[in-house]
């Protein structure tokens, strides 16, 4: 039912008028004395040298990708599940056949060393 | 049918108390956690404010208002202010589609124990919160600090590198219910087997093994002990919000004990029969009790959260990641595959 759905809008309009307010309260009666010291970025009191959006480990990239092919495979299992006692023998050897293409290439990218963090 | 007009007002009036609710849940787990891990480290936790200490979640609120809530000149403000409301955000709309009760009529009003009853409720959760890495993401990136940095980018690759086996783990408990509705799911687990085993998905549907990857995945996607590495304070300060002081940082905190209550609901409908549980009693007594049986399961589950955190050590990266890509991602695999053979062997 379409209906059904309104209350989900109501109440991200409710928390996102809700959320600011208490910043906005904590304008008017925080202090507010910032020195040097205070706003330089946090690095345990040594001043921070060279800029803080440098190069990082490539892993984090390929994690991201792992994640949106596997994350897809999901989705498409989420109705597939759902309909599972409607489809009956055809839907679980057609899904059996894509798991089987899926986990060829999950044991490809264990082979070629994806999965190690080092 | 309701009327337009008092569809909405029921609407708003079920929001209205079940965010006073559910904020207030998230204070007093605040307030749990520290009680608990204090006794199980031999101290006391809070005492000093109101009895047992239970007026300290109040006392921090204050605080958080009354504090300076500086912003660097290095962060890039839009997004360093966007942040933490995403997540927060994010981490509150999820208890929307969250069923707790039966149908209740209350003057003349017949409506579920739940804000909106949608066929599509566990999609929902599971969209929303997944948008709360956005605002873990952004945070890490947007206050241009090392740590800050470093803290996003390892909170972002293990809730996406975790997300797959939640996904996976959830996929058995939908192949037995055959409904992606919150409410069907929980209804198709009333009764017993044998006499006097409850028909849960984790006993009856066979989804044991689903119940502790999503748990642990769970654990991982919050970024709890022992996968609190994006804020592992003995390397990283305090990950991606260093950079955030008061409310702000209040709003991220809010936010991971929200989160953490949605898990234990989600956890509590799907394997743990939602709110099925002996009824008994006047009509009175027969209404509440479901809600009080599903918020004795949701407690416990908490309580399991901070057991854990008061008891295992923190893993190290790559150990966390081998053990989600290499033991759990199979794992579910094979639960999934299992739990379809089962179920068209039976039907």
């Amino acid at each position: 039912m379409p209906q059904n759905y309104v209350p989900i809008f109501i109440f991200i309009a409710v928390v996102a008028v809700m959320i600011p307010l208490p910043l906005l309260l904590a304008k008017l009666v925080r202090p507010e004395n910032p020195s040097k010291a205070k706003l330089m970025p946090y690095e345990c009191g040594i001043d921070p040298v060279d800029n803080s959006r440098g190069r990082y480990t490539v892993r984090y990239y390929i994690v991201a990708i792992l994640f949106v092919v596997f994350d897809v495979e999901t989705i498409f299992l989420f109705p597939w599940a759902v309909k599972f006692k409607a489809f009956g023998v055809f839907g679980l050897v057609e899904m059996l056949v894509f798991l089987a293409i899926l986990v060829v290439g999950y044991i490809w990218i264990w082979k070629k060393g994806a999965l190690e963090w080092i | 049918m309701l009327s337009i007009e008092t569809f909405v007002v029921v609407s708003v009036i079920k929001i209205v108390i079940a965010l006073f609710v559910l904020l207030t849940a998230v204070a007093y787990t605040v307030w749990l956690e520290r009680k608990v891990v204090g006794h199980i480290q031999n101290r006391w936790g809070p005492t000093r404010v109101g009895p047992f200490g239970l007026l300290q979640p109040l006392a921090d609120g204050i605080k958080f208002i009354f504090k300076e809530d500086l912003t660097p000149p290095h962060v890039y403000k839009p997004l360093y202010i966007a942040a933490p409301m995403i997540a927060l955000i994010c981490a509150l709309t999820s208890i929307a589609v969250i069923p707790i009760g039966n149908w209740v009529t209350i003057g003349g009003v017949h409506t579920p124990l739940q804000i909106t009853d949608l066929n599509i409720g566990l999609l929902i959760i599971l969209g929303i919160t997944s948008l709360g890495v956005y605002g873990v993401a952004l945070a890490g990136w947007s206050s241009n600090s090392k740590y800050s940095l470093l803290g996003g980018l390892r909170a972002s690759a293990q809730m996406v590198s975790y997300e797959v086996s939640l996904g996976l783990s959830l996929i058995g408990v939908l192949i037995v219910a055959g409904s992606f509705s919150l409410r069907d799911i929980v209804d198709g687990q009333g009764g017993h087997f044998w006499g006097f085993i409850p028909k849960w998905n984790i006993f009856y549907g066979g989804q044991f093994v689903a119940f502790f990857i999503y748990l642990i995945s769970a654990y991982a996607e919050t970024n709890r002990v022992p996968f609190d590495l994006p804020e592992a304070e003995s390397e990283l300060v305090a990950g991606y919000h260093t950079e955030y002081s008061a409310m702000k940082f209040a709003m991220f905190f809010m936010a991971e004990y929200a989160n953490m209550i949605t898990v234990a609901c989600v956890a509590s409908l799907l394997f743990l029969g939602g709110w099925h549980g002996p009824v008994f009693g006047p009509p009175i007594l027969q209404a509440i009790l479901p809600v009080f049986w599903f918020v004795l399961r949701v407690f416990g589950f908490l309580f399991v959260y901070i057991w854990v955190r008061g008891t295992l050590p923190r893993f190290r990266y790559d150990q966390l990641m081998a053990f989600g890509w290499k033991f759990l991602l199979p794992l579910a695999i094979a639960n999934l595959v299992i739990t379809a053979l089962v179920v068209a062997w039976r039907a």
